[in-house]
């Protein structure tokens, strides 16, 4: 008899400390201030995103440059439902998912015909078409978009604070959920399919994986992810314009270069790069695009000196990995049985 | 009458969309890259041609005597000393260095530029137009522009078909080990190659100055009509890019006549459209 | 004693983190024929792409002509003379077979190989000269590619399984050209499975095993049964 096992010393750190982190994260709004509470949330929503990015990229193998196709759908979804639906926002955010799904379908089959690099342009020409289309929407402002009506944002919450608590665990909680997702898809059957993916795409499919299925399934459910943590995005912006929905800097550089510094196709690597790109952020201020071009040097430079990033250095260094995803394999020993067999 | 002006006039531009493509498709066949800041280096051709234009009080036309060469250089050194570096099986290091070769160059020019919409001056040539039918009018700068775009690809089929270095492209394209041992350096075929995609890129850029205004941002756009160009007529076909060109550019041209707003989405339904139901492409060579 | 043309010293060869060749030495004088025979994966295509400068050696040195080349790339060595015919032929599919021998002698090296030269050697080349290089039959490729290394005017000739997967009367009619291409001064090494093919164009056989030489010496010496040992190992 033997059995699979994930966790290695290093995960069991790992998982006890990112556990810690939480518990102390979720209590944030008893020792933070309100400034460090909205940063919090801004890097969640870019954990989350880079993660779902990680994802599709650095495991299924479909580098897309149009997430911001979802990023804007989701805002997008969330406006029209609170404005002309009269949803509640939470609830507005948790529909936007499986509607981000939904479109992802259509949009797979088109662009799936493309390969490589030639995926990636149509990735962008999707985000593109959604950009257009929202600029013909005028109930939600058409070109020059719109903000979230004041009776809306007031009734999320009595007073501001607690409001403001509110996003605040929502951007947590959703950020969790979808963290654990990925490891939950990771640690299944699919999850083994995806690794071997993601190490060599034509083994694996000499080795039957139906790697279309994968990356299509893969490709629906980041759409499903994007487009909810879009919609919590400007949730909390609070206005909605479809050059802030569908930017490419904002919700795709930002997120390519966090993926790359932080490691692709290791699943710390987003958390890391997260980190570093805030800290870097906060240290350089505001520098415009001047922050733009030094990340944009510095992905250029992670990519052809240390192609496995920040994390993948450390992880090959030392062997470690911070949850538990490796599997290897436990032999427990047998018995004997009377009569001598074995 | 007013449609087929229309449609001429998408035909004209669908030659500079061309030329966008030639590049690109030419960087492709080649090496198996596709060059994210295309678009970008466009837009940089110009702000080029801006400096060289107003440093040495010349017109757009002649700039190109020295705006070709400085790009052509420019795309010489940023292969051999980068992007070789990226190539290999791997996918992602070409892609996403080219990304982040975008984001630098159109925050680069941001900064050296700012965000100011500029334009270059052509003079009288850009408004003069003659009539070639009853009621038929066409530009004279568009006319110019879709011929060179047609000697270009002209061009680039003679190199690719009678000279050694188009014999040399095609050879390291095919199996590039194999290309070293005739004697060929594929560092520095892959360098003419991308120095040859950046002169195509400079003319395209410099028509496109004159003919719109243009600012550090617009680069994207550009990539993607000349991406969209490529898909449409189909990979590997020169002459199936001028095609591609064309028919996006009535597309756009149509789409803008019914409502000017949907100039661009006219353009992407129609590549979409395509992708649908012939992802090949209209008019493909069967090559890998 | 002249100096050889080749000499390879000790080289060790990798893929990676494979070891493919252990201290393997060889040499070719001019004007020789040497046949390297072996098993399959025993090491010989990638002696051949060490020597034409693919692969570089990780120990031992490669002196051609009082010149080391082990550090050299293969676009350099092909200028100082070697041209390899690789295993599989690999014509340039995109390219015509003319258009193919003309890549040949994109190195320019001054010699009596031209292109007539090699349509007289070769005249089913000829006749074919302007289809493209996937046309033609297993043999005419074989030639083909043989033409190809020849136009870049080599000193030194590296043949890699020419015999692969073609009828015994087209292997011995490309063997029949063999002479022809040594009286004009060149000197070759021939990698071959038909070990009675090898026998008879050379005068040293050399026997890789699982990437060491295992056996050497002139051709009419050497016996059937010290050969099998050598080959398989036994």
């Amino acid at each position: 008899m033997s059995r699979v096992e994930h966790a290695t010393r290093s995960s069991r750190i790992g998982v006890t400390l990112i556990a810690a982190a939480f518990v102390v994260l979720a209590l944030a709004p008893f020792w933070g201030e309100r400034q460090t509470l909205r940063l919090l949330a801004e890097v969640f929503t870019f954990v989350a995103l880079a993660s779902l990015w990680n994802l599709l990229a650095g495991y299924a193998g479909l580098v897309s440059v149009g997430q911001q196709a979802f990023v804007g759908l989701g805002g997008y979804l969330l406006f029209a439902l609170v404005i002309l639906l009269d949803v509640h926002p939470i609830a507005a955010i948790l529909i936007a998912g499986p509607i981000g799904a939904l479109v992802a379908v259509p949009v797979a089959a088109l662009i799936f015909r493309l390969r490589g690099a030639y995926f990636a342009i149509g990735t962008w020409v999707v985000a593109e078409v959604f950009r257009l289309l929202a600029s013909q929407i005028s109930v939600l402002g058409g070109g020059s978009g719109i903000s979230l009506p004041a009776a809306v944002v007031i009734a999320m919450a009595p007073s501001r604070q607690l409001r403001e608590f509110e996003i605040y665990w929502l951007a947590l909680a959703l950020t969790a959920i979808v963290l654990g997702a990925i490891v939950a898809l990771l640690r299944s059957r699919h999850g083994l399919a995806l690794t071997a993916i993601r190490d060599n795409e034509l083994a694996a499919q000499s080795n039957g994986i139906d790697v279309t299925r994968i990356k299509f399934i893969v490709f629906v459910l980041t759409g499903f992810g994007t487009a909810m943590i879009g919609a919590l995005i400007f949730l909390m912006k609070l206005r909605i314009s479809p050059d802030t929905a569908f930017s490419v800097n904002d919700w795709t550089a930002f997120v390519i270069f966090i993926t790359v510094i932080g490691g692709i196709g290791r699943i710390e690597g987003p958390i890391i790069g997260t980190i570093v790109f805030f800290v870097l952020r906060q240290a350089l201020a505001d520098l415009g695009s001047l922050y733009l071009l030094m990340m944009g040097a510095v992905a250029i430079v992670v990519m052809l000196w240390a192609p496995k990033g920040l994390w993948g250095l450390i992880a090959e260094r030392f062997g470690w990995q911070a949850l538990p995803l490796q599997r290897h394999l436990v032999l427990t020993p047998k018995t004997e049985q009377p009569g001598g067999k074995p | 009458m007013q449609w087929f002006n229309v449609i001429l006039q998408g035909v004209l531009i669908g030659g500079l969309y061309a030329m966008f493509a030639a590049g690109l498709s030419l960087i492709f066949g080649v090496m198996r890259l596709v060059n994210i800041a295309h678009g970008d280096l466009i837009v940089l051709a110009a702000y080029v041609a801006l400096l060289v234009t107003q440093g040495l009080g010349v017109d757009p036309l002649t700039s190109l005597l020295l705006v070709v060469p400085i790009m052509a250089a420019i795309g010489y050194a940023l292969q051999r000393g980068l992007l070789n570096y990226t190539l290999g099986d791997d996918l992602l290091p070409p892609l996403l260095v080219t990304f982040g070769l975008s984001i630098i160059i159109q925050n680069g020019l941001l900064e050296l530029f700012t965000a100011d919409s500029r334009k270059l001056q052509a003079g009288a040539i850009e408004i003069q137009t003659f009539q070639v039918a009853q009621g038929i009018w066409i530009g004279v700068l568009p006319l110019i522009q879709f011929a060179v775009a047609v000697a270009v690809i002209a061009g680039l089929q003679a190199l690719f078909y009678k000279t050694a270095l188009g014999r040399a492209f095609r050879a390291t394209s095919d199996d590039q080990a194999v290309a070293q041992l005739m004697g060929l350096d594929t560092r520095h075929v892959f360098a003419m190659a991308m120095a040859l995609s950046l002169a195509i890129i400079a003319i395209a850029g410099v028509f496109l100055a004159v003919r719109t205004n243009f600012d550090p941002a617009i680069g994207p756009a550009r990539l993607i009509f000349g991406f969209e160009a490529v898909i449409i007529g189909g990979l590997g076909n020169m002459w199936g890019t001028l095609a591609g060109g064309v028919i996006l550019g009535v597309s756009q041209a149509i789409g803008a006549q019914i409502d000017p707003g949907w100039q661009l989405l006219a353009g992407h339904i129609v590549f979409l459209a395509i992708l649908a139901v012939r992802p090949q492409g209209l008019f493909p060579k069967v090559s890998g | 004693m002249p100096d050889p043309l080749l000499e390879v010293r000790a080289i060790d060869a990798y893929y990676g983190d494979f070891q493919a060749l252990f201290g393997v030495s060889l040499r070719v004088n001019a004007g020789e024929v040497v046949a390297v025979i072996g098993a399959n994966g025993a090491g010989k295509s990638t002696l051949l792409k060490t020597i034409a400068g693919l692969l570089r050696p990780k120990a031992g040195d490669i002196v051609f002509d009082s010149e080391p080349i082990g550090a050299t790339p293969a676009f350099a060595v092909v200028k100082r003379g070697i041209a390899l015919v690789p295993e599989g032929r690999r014509l340039f599919p995109s390219l015509t077979v003319e258009e193919n021998l003309l890549i040949g002698g994109q190195s320019r090296r001054p010699g009596p190989w031209t292109l007539d030269r090699v349509y007289d050697l070769f005249p089913v080349l000829a006749e074919r000269r302007h289809l493209p290089a996937p046309a033609l039959s297993g043999g005419q490729q074989q030639m083909a590619a043989i033409a190809r290394a020849l136009m870049s005017n080599p000193r030194l000739l590296l043949c890699d399984e020419i015999s692969l997967g073609l009828a015994p009367i087209v292997v011995r009619d490309i063997y029949a050209r063999l002479p022809a291409i040594v009286a004009e001064g060149l000197s070759l090494i021939v990698v071959e499975q038909d070990i009675a093919q090898a026998l008879k164009a050379a005068r040293q056989v050399y026997c890789l095993q699982e990437g060491r030489i295992a056996l050497q010496g002139p051709a009419r010496v050497l016996t059937r049964e010290s050969i099998s040992a050598a080959y398989f190992g036994m």
